[in-house]
């Protein structure tokens, strides 16, 4: 068991598939170690419903393409010391970005008029309205370390978290990029 | 520039290298020699056995005495150079360069035919773009599937004509040409008609090969199958200068 402090880390989802966190859970074994270093304080792996006031590590996966993702963004911003921008999603927009070309009005109506034979309507309760244009992490608010990879590996995501743990700021050029 | 052409008695030259001395044929190109001596400099235009285009600006290196940089594929050797390659501000550059490349069309790796085999995502990551810091254009660009075996998609072109100058210099077809400026610059086949309708294509597929990115590809391959051989090029190059 480690004696140092451990650093707290928080986690969450915007426009993405949760593959990168499911590429987390990949982990395997190591994941035992990890806990022993940190504590997983909000997360959708956890129980925990709110985000605490102060968190060390915020890792976000998934682009920008909703209110609620915007909402999401800002409050990791505020709240965590370092903020990873977890997937190609997070880093530059990826699939949901390929939206991008079409106007927004369109793709709803593709997706919620179009190709629908009974009752077609489109969604507007309970449900974050879609921003015209989808976005990386770093577009709307400031991002420190950037994790590339669709997803990226389990190993990156060990290194990333292990320099982080250890204090330094990753670089992980050298074990992941753009679509890995 | 055309193709350099290889002359019986040509001097040798001296000149430094990043350090260090190295000899070269005074009809030798700087990316020629730096690459003779396993001295990496990134490149997209650039392609052993093509002509000279000098468009990519990946290859810009730093002359002792010389305010601006010098791209290495279209600068000879001379005596005495001295030469850095990969300076905090080359690197700096290049990292932007590619920067601007991914912003300004669309390449999602992820699902891109070429993932993995790509030379735009290789340079991405060594020259450590982990993200894009200019904002995407997100313009929308065609894609020509009209051929039957090959398909061409604009989002993936970054412009470096490879395949213009392959069709042209080594097949002597000619098929490939570019127009438009700007942001509707853009790679065509014969007079802009789709490349399936093509009269000068002779399905030769050297262009496919060449091509850095995902933008020329097989029909029939999904994310990641798009493996390119361009072992054919400097051997082709070699006999048709000869000739």
């Amino acid at each position: 068991m480690s004696t140092s402090p451990k650093i707290t880390v928080a986690t969450t989802w915007l426009d993405g598939c949760s593959g990168c966190h499911m590429s987390f859970l990949d982990m395997d074994e190591r994941l035992i170690e990890l806990v022993q270093q940190v504590d997983i304080v909000y997360s959708p792996l956890v129980d925990t419903k709110t985000l605490p006031d102060h968190v060390d590590v915020g890792i976000l996966e998934g682009s920008v393409s909703s209110e609620d993702d915007l909402e999401k963004a800002l409050t990791f911003r505020k709240h965590c010391k370092i903020l990873v921008s977890l997937g190609d999603c997070a880093v530059n927009g990826n699939v949901p970005a390929m939206r991008n070309h079409f106007k927004l009005s369109d793709v709803v109506d593709r997706a919620y008029r179009d190709t629908v034979t009974i009752q077609p309507q489109t969604p507007t309760q309970g449900v974050p309205a879609l921003l015209a244009v989808v976005k990386p992490i770093h577009g709307v608010v400031g991002v420190d370390v950037f994790v590339p990879g669709c997803p990226p590996s389990a190993d990156a995501i060990w290194y990333v978290l292990s320099e982080l743990i250890a204090g330094r700021i990753p670089d992980p050029s050298a074990v992941t990029r753009f679509g890995a | 520039m055309p193709p350099p052409a290889k002359q019986p008695n040509v001097r040798v030259v001296t000149l430094n290298i990043d350090g260090r001395d190295l000899s070269a044929r005074e009809d030798e190109t700087i990316i020629e020699v730096c690459r003779e001596n396993q001295i990496p400099i990134p490149s997209l235009c650039y392609l052993e056995g093509l002509s000279v285009w000098g468009a990519c600006r990946l290859c810009l290196v730093e002359l002792a005495g010389q305010g601006r940089l010098l791209a290495a594929c279209s600068t000879r050797v001379t005596e005495g150079m001295r030469i850095q390659t990969n300076t905090e501000k080359l690197q700096r550059y290049r990292r932007t360069i590619v920067e601007l490349l991914f912003a300004e069309r669309n390449h999602v790796c992820s699902v891109c035919v070429s993932n993995g085999h790509c030379e735009l995502q290789y340079l991405a990551q060594k020259c450590g773009v982990d993200h894009v810091r200019v904002p995407y254009r997100q313009a929308s660009y065609p894609v020509d599937s009209s051929h039957e075996m090959f398909r061409l998609d604009h989002d993936r072109c970054i412009l470096c004509t490879r395949c213009v100058r392959v069709c042209d210099e080594i097949e002597g077809a000619h098929t490939w040409d570019v127009m438009g400026r700007g942001t509707e610059c853009r790679v065509i086949t014969d007079m802009a008609q789709p490349w399936g309708e093509s009269d000068t294509c002779t399905s030769c597929g050297k262009c496919v090969q060449v091509c850095p990115t995902g933008a020329l590809v097989k029909q029939g391959t999904s994310v990641g199958e798009m493996v390119k051989d361009q072992h054919f090029l400097p051997i082709l190059a070699r006999r048709r200068h000869a000739q």
